[in-house]
């Protein structure tokens, strides 16, 4: 890019920006930093300019490069929930493609800043990833670099496995211990009980089973989602390193759930407004034809996987028709996909967009339903909990013996099987005793169990 | 307004992680294929790829595994052109082995394979590390000089095209050093070196393989596959490792016939079978053409083991008189289902030294049979 190109994008920037004030956006300063292909690629595989080193970025990385050369995919831009807000634009794209791509950026920076679920993340993540970074570098020098990766292997198998809800504030040493039950269960008012009825309703078959052994120490108290925290404070037989990375990995896991938890809507958020935005701006013929062709292929339809960006454009648009702009201001500020979907995916929208739900049915993949709530409820379910499978630690003193209890929420999606058991001895190695897990084959439950290096199935 | 953004275009250059982490994750692909081996040397694709130079091998153990839903089980939704109806078939799952991928599937993680490319002579080198040929011997009248030379030696005088110029720079340092004018000037023929070579001579003795295999009607196609992959390694091994070394194929089912390698490798055949008719064959030969005193002498016989019952007393005794004109005797049984009753139950009985069988049950253990037959006698 030469000084006039870079000229001639700073006053479109400045242009765009100006229009997206205009139209209420709310944004971070931005920081525009072009780059070339390999170093765009690059944060794409590791999510962050300033990551810690892994094979399995090297992985993701060579995999999208090759797609790349290959003129299979293309990243146009990046963004980095922080303020000021990076964004990362690939050199070679031409102006009208960063014209698009600075007022997709923005909405999304809006996004970052006004929804809920974003609001406890760390602005400043770049740098904390950074010296994550130099601190597991430096682990390596201390404890050599494979026991390091051995480490960071099994960690980032149930990295997903935190509690993200907003209200929760982890309070180290305090929460979740079996010191802290009598005094609980003492009580000081005699109504702390009622606090849990919501969170913990026993099921009927449970209360029978549980009424005799109520006095014994229950440990966790309540079945504990974060399982990288559990581990983190629990595991009997991690050292201060090894501690210290669960720790900042889980902290990495948090900044980014909110994008997990928010892809159709931030998507949909960033599209809606960069089609308003370049609408108000003063293209030439070839630059609308160019932006038409562009803007359609980010919004395409696609079958099998559904495009997040399309979705969530019109879901959009559909909000903005039936209630008014204010009200898509408010979605974006408190929904996540989750709610977005159960509350504004309305019977229209689903046949107006064709969605259908299919199965595999013996070896082929078959449309089975088009019944609109099913639709709707079968999407919310594929997202929820980021759309990976919802874990618990029930006994972190199973058999009285210190192993571990995984108890798998299960909905009626089946884990994969064979993941499920080469996951396990990762977690067998974080917790150093044998650990079970519990979920359910074809609505009969079953606990898988890596007991002395072995593998075990056993219905229940 | 104009200080909301700052636009700015850095030196990247250096910036080399993802690349470092790809080497990385090479590292352990190749790792992940050195512990696939007996799973890798029976992949189709490396067998039938003879003479590619980079083969594609299926590796798995490389998967990021984590707690994941099944896919296949559950329900998902998709998006129509507008007129999708309940019963339409997406896709089909691609059938067992076909190579291509069904169109609903290609998008499920299902099975993730992960292909990696690699220099066939790598993977060679890497398979071949462990194999020798035992109990060899040196053999008075033939013994074959190889000539081979190694540049090894750094001399003042030499031909100018085999200049060391690392050395004769260093050499000019050092003197222009001592003559306190540090620095690389004026090369005078003083600082010259020259690199030059000496003759190696190894000793090699001559070598004959007798590659039996059984082709009779018994022989399903998971036995002539398995046999087929042990001698196409075999004849790999054998080729890139001794220079003087000949294979003669026979081939039998009641009876026995030299064929050539491609008939060996391609050809089946049926009918009962009489294993004693091959054993007779490799004597003739060895009689006729491969004397004893000048060659080291390993038949290698592969079968289902589906010998006619009659015949197994005098298989026995032909491989005793096999045995003492040669270095080794190796037979491997294909025995997929555990069968009693074989020729293997008689040949149980055969105790000398330089007697080695085998039994193969499954694709993985045709590494395990080459390991057994072409190792250093265990010592003790």
């Amino acid at each position: 890019m030469n000084v006039e190109e870079m000229n001639q994008l700073e006053n479109a920037i400045e242009e765009i920006v100006e229009i997206a004030k205009k139209f209420q956006l709310d944004f971070y300063p931005m920081r525009y930093e072009i780059c070339p292909a390999d170093i765009i690629y690059t944060f794409g595989a590791y999510g962050m300019p300033t990551r810690f080193s892994h094979w399995s970025f090297g992985k993701t990385f060579h995999k999208m490069k090759t797609q790349y050369d290959l003129g299979l995919s293309k990243i146009y831009e990046l963004v980095i929930n922080s303020n000021p807000c990076y964004a990362f634009l690939l050199d070679g794209n031409s102006l009208i493609q960063n014209k698009l791509i600075v007022a997709h950026v923005l909405a999304h920076c809006d996004f970052f800043k006004n929804n809920a679920h974003f609001s406890n993340t760390n602005r400043d993540m770049i740098n904390s990833m950074s010296s994550t970074s130099e601190r597991i570098h430096n682990y390596e020098y201390e404890h050599g670099t494979e026991n390091v990766e051995k480490f960071i292997d099994a960690v980032l198998a149930i990295q997903e496995h935190v509690d993200p809800s907003l209200f929760r504030k982890y309070n180290h040493h305090q929460k979740n211990e079996p010191a802290n039950i009598e005094k609980q269960s003492k009580g000081k008012t005699g109504f702390e009980d009622l606090w849990d009825l919501e969170q913990n309703q026993p099921s009927e078959e449970s209360k029978k089973t549980k009424t005799p052994e109520k006095t014994e120490k229950k440990f966790p108290t309540k079945p504990e989602k974060d399982i990288m925290w559990f581990i983190e404070e629990h595991s009997p037989i991690l050292e201060d390193w090894q501690r210290d990375i669960l720790s900042m990995l889980r902290e990495e896991m948090l900044y980014f759930w909110p994008q997990i938890q928010t892809k159709i809507m931030n998507e949909g958020w960033a599209s809606y407004w960069h089609v308003r935005i370049l609408r108000e701006m003063d293209l030439t013929s070839a630059e609308t034809i160019e932006f038409a062709k562009l803007n359609s292929s980010v919004v395409q339809p696609s079958q099998h996987t559904l495009n997040p960006y399309y979705l969530g454009l019109k879901i959009f648009e559909d909000i903005e028709k039936r209630f008014d702009r204010e009200k898509i201001f408010e979605v974006r500020e408190i929904d996540s996909d989750t709610s977005f979907i159960r509350n504004y995916l309305t019977k229209d929208l689903v046949e107006d967009l064709d969605l259908y739900i299919f199965e595999k049915q013996g070896r082929e993949w078959k449309i089975t339903d088009k019944t609109w709530e099913n639709i709707r409820d079968q999407l919310v379910s594929s997202r929820t909990n980021g759309g990976f499978p919802y874990l618990v630690v029930k006994d972190g003193n199973y058999k009285n013996n210190g192993e571990l209890y995984i108890k798998h929420e299960y909905e009626g999606l089946e884990l994969d099987l064979k993941y499920t058991e080469r996951t396990l001895p990762y977690l067998q190695q974080l917790w150093g005793k044998n650990v079970h897990l519990e979920t359910k084959i074809e609505d009969k439950p079953v606990v898988f169990s890596f007991k002395d290096q072995k593998m075990q199935r056993r219905f229940l | 307004m104009s200080s909301s953004f700052i636009v700015s275009r850095e030196d990247w250059s250096l910036h080399r992680k993802g690349y470092q982490d790809q080497t990385r994750h090479q590292e352990k692909v190749k790792e992940a294929i050195k512990q696939n081996l007996p799973d890798l040397i029976t992949d189709e694709s490396i067998i039938l790829s003879n003479g590619k130079k980079i083969i594609k091998v299926p590796i798995r153990s490389l998967d990021e595994y984590k707690f994941r839903f099944n896919y296949n089980k559950n329900k998902h939704v998709g998006q129509g052109d507008g007129e999708s109806k309940v019963g339409d078939v997406l896709g089909q799952e691609p059938a067992p082995s076909g190579a291509g991928k069904g169109e609903g599937a290609g998008d499920q993680p299902g099975e993730d394979y992960f292909e990696v490319e690699i220099d066939m002579e790598e993977l060679e080198t890497m398979l071949f590390s462990q194999l020798e040929l035992p109990y060899l011997k040196p053999k008075e009248k033939d013994l074959l000089k190889v000539t081979d030379i190694e540049f090894n030696d750094i001399r003042k005088k030499g031909i100018m095209s085999n200049i060391d110029k690392k050395r004769t720079i260093l050499q000019n340092l050092k003197r222009n050093a001592a003559t306190g004018q540090p620095g690389i000037h004026g090369i005078s023929p003083d600082d010259l070196r020259f690199k030059t070579w000496d003759d190696i001579t190894k000793p090699q003795s001559n070598a004959l393989i007798l590659a039996i295999m059984d082709t009779s009607g018994s022989m399903g196609s998971f036995e002539k596959y398995i046999a087929r992959s042990f001698f196409f390694w075999m004849t790999r091994f054998l080729r890139k490792k001794y220079e003087h070394v000949e294979i003669i194929f026979i081939a039998h089912h009641t009876e026995a016939k030299e064929v050539t390698e491609e008939e060996f490798f391609t050809k089946g055949e049926s009918g009962g079978t009489i294993c004693s008719s091959a054993y007779k064959k490799a004597l003739e030969i060895i009689e006729s053409r491969y004397s004893p005193e000048n060659y080291n002498i390993y038949p290698i016989h592969f079968s289902d083991g589906d010998n006619l019952t009659s015949d197994n007393e005098r298989c026995t005794k032909l491989i005793n008189q096999l045995l003492e004109n040669c270095n080794m005797f190796g037979y491997g049984e294909v025995n997929q289902y555990n069968r009693s009753s074989t020729l293997m139950s008689a040949y149980r009985n055969i105790q000398h030294p330089t007697f080695r069988h085998c039994i193969i049950r499954e694709k993985g253990e045709v590494y395990k049979a080459l390991k057994n037959f072409f190792s250093k006698p265990e010592v003790g």
